[in-house]
């Protein structure tokens, strides 16, 4: 690792896809062993882009495609980490991931335990993730829960063109394995001032969003802007809502929602992933608790279903949660 | 539209000319020491030092196998996966790298990481489960055991690759058996390898049994090496109870691919005599029909017999070795017998290098379980 540069001070509008691009520069320039790979990430940079220019600017060594096969995507990198290099992977898709679920379940977080440390896996596994593009089957997949349960691995789900920065070069510089999931809605929607430069922002500290009395949302990634949407909507009717953006679910910033659950009393958790088992569940079995006693009315979920996510464009909004459907929530809880 | 039917068809390649280093493996076996110990080509052989220490090697390992049975049904050792007969494959294989290579061995792989020089009292440590053989020696790059089929493959790819990137001439080889190559990882594997020219060394263990399901009914193919000419990559099949044959091939292997020159598959046919573990009972599965044969194709009584007739061992100082041996495996043994029992809350450390608020919450919870 290089020494740390000057803090930066100018700053860049940029989309999160942008964002994410100019980390993944910082940190191949930063240091040599770093290794950028996946499906269609050189010469295309990527299906949505995030390594354009990458493989022209740091040679088809350090940014390469490989074959078409994740399991070994994922394997691979496990042992570039084993022998010392940060590997960063890129699954086309989070529902392309599955194929590697062996090596993630089996391998990815176990290498310090197993080794009692002598071997530790500093690789990073980006993946596009979500629905709300209209994309088919398996592209809008949310698996963020699957990972979560995977004892040793990290997950950080962004939900800004600046945060997915920050986190992503933490993400890097982190001794051990992190999923980086991108919601894919998010990824050309909303630009903003990015600094320009290294920066990180740490993992397991939550964000909170907007500031309100009276009910708390929990979620992050894709639904951060409805449910911020859904707060705004509320606010007009003179409920204040505190949006907390969790932005890493492991490790998970627990007291920064305990101190909002505290001071609201109600506590309402978003995700656009099925019902049953989902990391949202997680979320409210914690409220639950260690909060009961601040309690003013159920822990409600506005989640996706059990059911798959919907390939019917036309439909596709029923399943994925909306601001009505959390502003509703929101409501629910207010009139317990 | 163009008119498929009468378009020129292409040119079919020569197998000798154009894919030189692709020409399919032999279904026969390279051999270069024959069961009855003789050697038809006494010249391709290596040196008579090598022949020594290779038959050392196995006479180490057996040893270790042995002692294994008995430390099981003693309650001093846990359920272990013997390798006897196994011997030629493993040593032959893993002697032909140095220390700065990379070794990923299988469950069944004890004798190969032995002979790369893990010590005896960690490889006894591992067997127990305990830490102390979880924590590989720093000076070797031996992975501990895996137990997963086959996810081990695509590792190697990666350290390989790894030090291609560093620039070392460093390589790393994995090890699979006849039933895991039926897995997606050893495909994937050997095509990422080739793509990429990784210096690996994968070696086929075809031992002829996946437990209790025979090599045949895992699937139709015979040849096994085969399976390199799918990826692109040399595939050889080799006589894996000719210690010396097995030896000189994958010598050949680590050769081309720290010279660049890419990944290798090589098929050792040899035979598990044992059980699968020492839990397991093979006579639900197989007769002494069908293990009769291969007893006289021993790896280590064919290169003893070889040994003896050149003069390289003499009977005294063969029992001069087995004794030396049996003090050195006594000595580990001993040492591993110090090594204490975890803590409890040793099951948290070495998740992640700095524990988590979870963690550390369940730490207090399982201190507070067992009434610290």
């Amino acid at each position: 690792m290089t020494a740390t540069q000057t803090p930066p001070t100018a700053s860049t509008t940029r989309t999160m896809v942008a964002a994410i691009n100019d980390a993944l520069a910082i940190a191949l320039e930063r240091d040599p062993t770093t290794y950028l790979f996946g499906e269609d990430v050189g010469v295309m940079g990527g299906v949505f882009r995030a390594s354009d220019g990458l493989q022209a600017r740091f040679g088809t060594d350090r940014v390469f495609d490989t074959p078409l096969a994740e399991a070994s995507i994922v394997g691979m990198g496990i042992g570039m980490g084993l022998a010392g290099l940060r590997p960063i992977a890129e699954i086309q898709f989070a529902g392309f991931m599955y194929p590697a679920l062996d090596q993630i379940l089996s391998h990815l977080g176990r290498y310090r335990h197993r080794t009692r440390s002598r071997y530790s896996l500093p690789m990073v596994i980006r993946a596009p993730y979500g629905g709300g593009v209209h994309t088919p089957e398996q592209h809008a997949d949310s698996p963020e829960a699957i990972l979560a349960h995977v004892p040793g691995v990290k997950v950080v789900i962004p939900s800004t063109p600046t945060d997915a920065k920050g986190l992503l070069l933490a993400a890097i510089e982190d001794p051990d394995p992190v999923f980086f999931l991108e919601a894919i809605k998010l990824y050309r929607s909303n630009k903003e001032s990015v600094l320009d430069g290294h920066y990180t922002i740490p993992l397991g500290k939550a964000r909170v969003v907007t500031e309100g009395d009276d009910v708390t949302v929990i979620t992050y990634g894709g639904m951060v802007e409805v449910s911020v949407k859904a707060a705004e909507a509320a606010r007009a009717h003179g409920i204040g809502v505190e949006v907390i953006d969790l932005r890493t679910l492991v490790p998970m910033d627990l007291e920064t929602v305990l101190n909002s659950v505290a001071k609201t009393g109600r506590a309402v958790v978003v995700t656009e992933a099925p019902r049953t088992g989902g990391f949202h569940s997680e979320i409210s079995a914690n409220i639950a608790e260690h909060a009961i006693d601040s309690l003013r009315a159920p822990i409600l979920r506005v989640t996706g279903y059990d059911a798959p996510y919907p390939p019917f464009t036309a439909i596709e909004d029923v399943y994925r949660p909306n601001a009505v459907r959390v502003a509703r929530a929101i409501r629910t809880v207010m009139g317990y | 539209m163009t008119d498929l039917a009468s378009a020129p068809l292409p040119a079919v390649p020569d197998p000798a000319t154009d894919f030189p280093r692709h020409a399919p493996a032999t279904d026969i076996p390279f051999q270069l020491l024959a069961p009855d110990g003789t050697a038809p080509n006494p010249d391709a052989l290596p040196d008579p030092q090598t022949r020594l220490s290779l038959y050392q090697h196995m006479r180490r390992i057996r040893h270790f196998d042995e002692r294994g049975w008995v430390l099981y049904r003693t309650g001093r050792l846990g359920v272990f996966p013997p390798f006897k007969g196994m011997e030629g494959s493993q040593v032959g294989t893993a002697a032909a790298l140095t220390a700065d290579d990379w070794l990923f061995p299988t469950y069944r792989d004890t004798g190969a990481a032995l002979t790369l020089g893990l010590p005896i009292a960690r490889t006894l440590a591992y067997w127990r489960t305990s830490p102390h053989g979880w924590h590989m020696p720093e000076h070797l790059k031996v992975l501990p055991f895996y137990i997963p089929i086959a996810t081990q493959y695509p590792h190697a790819v990666g350290a390989a690759l790894a030090e291609q990137r560093k620039g070392t001439k460093n390589v790393a080889m994995a090890y699979i058996g006849d039933g895991g190559s039926s897995e997606g990882d050893f495909h994937e594997a050997l095509n990422f390898a080739g793509a990429l020219n990784a210096p690996c060394i994968f070696i086929l263990q075809n031992n002829g049994w996946a437990i209790s399901v025979p090599t045949r009914t895992q699937t139709r193919a015979v040849n096994l090496a085969r399976r390199a000419d799918g990826y692109g990559i040399p595939g050889v099949r080799v006589d894996g109870n000719d210690v010396l044959a097995t030896y000189q091939v994958t010598a050949e292997a680590v050769a081309r691919a720290r010279a660049g020159q890419g990944p290798t598959l090589i098929e050792t046919v040899t035979y598990r005599i044992a059980a699968h573990t020492v839990a397991d009972d093979p006579s639900r599965y197989r007769t002494d029909a069908d293990t009769a044969g291969w007893a006289e194709k021993d790896p280590i009584t064919r290169l003893r017999l070889h040994l003896l007739a050149e003069g390289i061992l003499t009977e005294e100082s063969d029992t001069a070795l087995l004794k030396e041996i049996a003090e050195e495996f006594e000595a580990a043994l001993n040492e591993a017998d110090t090594y204490p029992d975890p803590e409890p809350a040793e099951i948290l450390d070495h998740v992640f290098a700095e524990p988590t608020p979870q963690l550390v919450a369940q730490r207090a919870e399982i201190l507070r379980e067992v009434g610290e």
